[in-house]
């Protein structure tokens, strides 16, 4: 690496600074946030859409997620309704993704001579994106730090070429990483000084209020408008020929619907009937980006999902 | 003679996948030699994580040359018949002889096929082992289009110590592999197996898994005994665990004390299922606030880093189930119920809460039928035993149902039998595992069962060849096991239709029931575990096909005292004679397109064998009858080795097939009677061998 500046990965920011470091130096395309509420970092379009189609693709970004019905009000030590994940995306998948995931490890500072990494069995799916990869979860002494996935479905589409997909679960790494056991000890920046910042300084209070928003204020009533209007636009822009637009809907109706999971209001067998509604989305907006760039032949139907 | 070496190095491979892939490896490659012609001395596969090894011996260098005959058209055959054979069977005419067969004279080609080198031939069978390969879940990566389980890097194919050449999955053979992922990352060449083995070994990798499950074993039982503690025997734990590591290191790690106030089975669990660490248990036999983690690494530090992490990891994931053990106790499983209304069954079946009510009221019928049961109990019990569903412990940690249902009744006061029958009622789980015999839990498991099972019959949900998505065979199997283990005399018939009561179905659908009943499925099952117990399951369907038999335990009994009988000189003479009697009714049934099954007329009789055997079958009749309801098998035996004289006597000595009609016809009637008889006691038509 050339001349690798000296973060400290030891707190919070300066973890994703070194995680951005590194990718950066592997080519990759170091993009902001999607500015949409999602679950987690592969909901991004930059993801999703872009693991589609045949056009080389290297992405790596911070992405805030949303899952409603995990907060605690921030007083678990580990679940959150609002967290950050570091996301890599690499079309097609190199052939040394382990090594440059391992690379990832020692640039912030998890030395492989002295932890013990694993590559455990763990396949992924998403019914909500009608996608689905093979890969593992990756231990460091018996801690999950992230996912490695190689995607072979998007959208109900065969990934071709195939990409690779690591989503690091940042606090939980960072809480590793500094020993700490509680999300709220989590030093932000560098610690010891009158200008220092610890997790529950920055986010605390959001955890709070987020979660009586998530369990007892959202307007259900009004949420379920949302929804519907959020899949009817969706549609509405995939018959415009507008898949990105759309996708914006589409990510709108799953948070939505994650707000409603939460309150409480929709029952076991309803629930199954919304995320199959949100995945027809997902798969029209892969439709429609297919046919926009120009690579979906007639004749190549989404594909039935397999069991994986 | 020469060995070939191969070995498919790549990403790691899931650990429950790579015992049946070296199997695979093995067997197809053998099944192409086999095809080819190649024979060979011994054949061993072997796994580890990131590779598939196999090692053949005793490989010749080529294949045998091979002479092959093939008959062509007559010498007189037109021109156009003979150039087209000649042209098949790639030969001139000169080569081919003429010989002289009964039908005239033919051509014969004579094709010599010289064997191939060994090495030619492996490149083409091996790849073609390798796409055959049936992995569970397989994937494409990079812009390749092979499917494998995990990206592929290397293939190592040596054969004679020179390099087989071959490509696969775009990647072409060669001599090189690679040591431990962290410790000899550098690739280097091999040039024989023994090499192999051994540079890998130096590179810290274990080739065999079973050496690696020894290393596990014993390092993981003297981590124990120098702590002062002894390990929970878990071999499938080790096996799985074999599966994640090249090299493995066992670490001995501890946890707060105070974690030991959750039940011992929440901390196992997620110990084993989460973190796959050997659990300890202390000179007393409590479990200690220890663990054995098994490391894929000789750390540069001595490990101090790895158990650590380890150790705060699995202190956050403890912490997580006393959390849920402490705000579980908080809320009692009454209070629970509601939510299993959340909860569906089956969509066509209603939710849990609805089961549970039909279980109430089953479980409160069978406790007439096991013998120290009280019915209120055993309601109490069917009541409370799915609410540990809804605890947050149960969510978490689904493998620990019903265990935490027993500690949150005994938490709520409940009786020990009641806490005692919501922990067993999923048993049993499987063949090893155990019955539940106490009477209130014998009572609840099978009201769970027996429920699911009338349910699922109903809206036709039946297992079909290998598809049982619903665990229905187990759920019988179960059923069956409670009833002999517990010698419950439980009418099968009666406690369906009590069970169908609960459930609100139409008419029409309860007239719905078509095909395979539901008593039928349990008569196979049965069959099949009475195979698995080495008992003779033609004698279980030899009474089932009577009809009627509900009762598992009279129907054993009955098996075993035909069983006895068939075994004896008497029993295994009556059924030939039997078989005679039924075939000659068979015939002549078939023939005279009548059934010969009235009544004896006496007045026909006339030979005295005739007179005496119609005496001995009316008079047995009514014996065995008596025997039969006293459930007396050994009687009824006795009566029918009393037939065995008078039957054979009849065989001896009368023609059933006469010139006078009305004899025979009389004499078919008394074959039919013997039938008939015996029949009481067995169709001992299905009785095989």
């Amino acid at each position: 690496m050339t001349g690798t500046p000296n973060f400290n990965p030891k707190t919070f920011q300066g973890l994703i600074l070194a995680l951005q470091h590194f990718w950066s130096e592997q080519g990759c395309v170091i993009l902001q946030p999607y500015d949409m509420e999602v679950g987690a970092g592969t909901f991004h379009w930059a993801t999703t859409l872009r693991a589609l189609g045949s056009e080389s693709w290297n992405a790596a970004y911070v992405q805030p997620s949303r899952r409603p019905t995990d907060g605690r009000f921030g007083e678990n030590p580990n679940r959150l309704q609002h967290y950050y994940q570091f996301q890599v995306i690499m079309k097609p998948s190199p052939s040394d993704l382990q090594d440059l995931y391992l690379g990832s490890l020692a640039a912030i500072g998890l030395d492989a001579s002295i932890h013990d990494i694993r590559f455990v069995e763990d396949d992924w799916e998403s019914p909500t994106l009608g996608a689905w990869g093979l890969g593992w979860e990756v231990w460091c002494d018996g801690m999950e730090v992230s996912q490695f996935t190689y995607f072979q479905q998007v959208g109900g589409y065969d990934c071709d070429p195939v990409s690779g997909e690591l989503t690091y679960g940042l606090e939980r790494l960072a809480m590793y990483v500094q020993g700490v056991d509680h999300f709220q000890q989590l030093a932000w920046n560098e610690p010891g000084n009158a200008r220092s910042k610890s997790y529950a300084d920055v986010y605390l209070a959001a955890e709070q209020q987020f979660s009586a928003y998530n369990f007892n204020h959202a307007n259900t009533d009004m949420l379920f408008r949302h929804f519907a209007d959020a899949e009817m636009e969706c549609l509405a822009l995939v018959a415009a020929g507008l898949p990105l637009p759309a996708y914006d809907q589409c990510i709108k109706a799953s948070h939505l619907f994650n707000l409603l999971d939460a309150r409480g209001v929709i029952s076991v067998t309803e629930r199954a009937a919304y995320i199959g509604r949100v995945r027809e989305l997902a798969k029209a907006c892969a439709t429609a980006y297919l046919t926009a760039v120009g690579e979906l032949i007639p004749d190549k139907l989404p594909k039935r999902e397999s069991g994986a | 003679m020469a060995e070939l070496l191969l070995e498919l190095f790549g990403e790691e491979i899931p650990a429950r996948m790579q015992g049946r892939a070296a199997d695979d490896l093995k067997r197809l490659t053998r099944a192409g030699l086999q095809e080819a012609g190649l024979p060979f001395e011994r054949a061993k596969a072997f796994v580890t994580p990131r590779r598939l090894i196999l090692h053949v011996t005793g490989l010749p260098l080529a294949q045998p040359d091979v002479c092959e005959e093939r008959r062509g058209p007559r010498v007189d055959a037109p021109d156009k018949a003979i150039e087209g054979f000649l042209r098949g069977s790639g030969v001139t005419r000169a080569q081919c002889e003429e010989r002289e067969t009964p039908k005239g004279t033919f051509l014969f080609a004579i094709i010599e096929r010289q064997g191939r080198p060994t090495g030619d031939v492996l490149a083409e069978i091996l790849p073609a082992a390798f796409a055959d390969l049936p992995w569970p879940k397989s994937m494409r990566w990079g812009s390749g289009t092979t499917r494998w389980v995990r990206p592929l890097h290397s293939i190592l194919a040596l054969f004679g110590g020179a390099v087989v050449p071959l490509t696969f999955a775009g990647i072409d053979s060669d001599s090189k592999t690679r040591g431990h992922r962290f410790h000899a990352p550098e690739p280097f060449t091999v040039s024989d197996f023994a090499g192999y083995r051994e540079s890998l070994f130096a590179a810290k990798v274990l080739i065999d898994p079973e050496e690696r499950r020894q290393r596990i074993a014993d390092g993981a039982a003297q981590l124990a005994q120098a702590a002062g503690l002894t390990l929970v025997a878990d071999d499938g734990l080790v096996d799985e665990i074999a599966g994640l590591v090249e090299w493995p290191v066992p670490m001995l790690g501890v946890f707060d004390r105070r974690f030991l106030d959750v039940p011992a089975e929440v901390l196992m669990t997620t110990m084993k299922v989460n973190q796959k660490y050997l659990s300890l248990r202390d000179g007393d036999g409590k479990l200690a606030p220890n663990f054995i983690t098994v490391a894929n690494l000789e750390a540069r530090d001595g490990g101090g880093q790895i158990i650590a992490g380890n150790e705060y990891v699995l202190s956050a994931r403890l912490a997580d189930a006393e959390f849920f053990w402490t705000q579980d106790l908080k809320k009692s499983l009454e209070s629970r119920l509601p939510a299993l209304n959340e909860m569906v069954f089956h969509a066509k079946l209603g939710t849990l809460r609805e089961k549970v009510t039909r279980m109430e009221k089953l479980a409160a019928a069978l406790a007439r039928y096991v013998p120290g049961a009280n019915g209120e109990l055993a309601g109490r019990a069917a009541h409370l035993c799915k609410a540990d569903l809804v605890s947050d412990m149960v969510y978490e940690f689904p493998e620990v149902q019903g265990v935490m249902g027993r500690y949150y009744a005994l938490n709520d006061g409940e009786v020990e039998a009641v806490a005692d029958a919501i922990q067993q009622h999923y048993s049993p789980a499987g063949p090893s595992d155990a019955c539940p015999h106490a009477p209130t839990a014998a009572c609840v498991a099978l009201a769970d069962k027996l429920d699911t099972l009338v349910g699922f019959w109903f809206i036709g949900e039946k297992p079909t060849g290998s598809r049982d998505p619903f665990a229905l065979r187990r759920a019988a199997l179960g059923v069956i096991r409670i009833v002999l283990e517990n010698g419950l005399r439980l009418p099968l018939q009666d406690i369906f239709a009590t069970a169908r009561g609960s459930y609100e179905f139409g008419e029409e659908q309860e007239e719905a029931e078509e095909g395979h009943s539901l008593l039928d499925f349990f008569a196979d099952r049965l069959k099949v575990h009475l195979r698995e117990t080495g008992m003779r399951h033609d004698l279980a369907q030899a009474i089932f096909a009577l009809g009627g038999e509900d009762d598992l335990v009279r129907l054993l009994a009955r098996m075993t005292a035909l069983d006895g009988f068939l075994g004896s000189e008497d029993g295994a003479n009556l059924l030939v004679a039997y078989r005679r009697a039924a075939n000659i009714l068979r015939i002549e049934e078939k023939r005279d397109g009548m059934v010969h099954d009235g009544a004896v007329d006496d007045s026909l009789l006339q030979q005295d064998e005739e007179v005496a055997l119609a005496e001995a079958l009316s008079s047995s009749v009514a014996k065995i009858d008596a025997a039969l309801a006293a459930e007396d098998f050994a009687v009824a035996m006795a009566v029918m080795a009393g037939l065995r004289q008078p039957v054979d006597n009849f065989f001896d000595a009368v023609t059933v097939n006469t010139d006078d009609a009305a004899q025979r016809g009389n004499r078919l009637r008394l074959l039919s009677l013997i039938r008939a008889t015996l029949h009481k006691v067995a169709d001992f038509s299905e009785v095989e061998g």
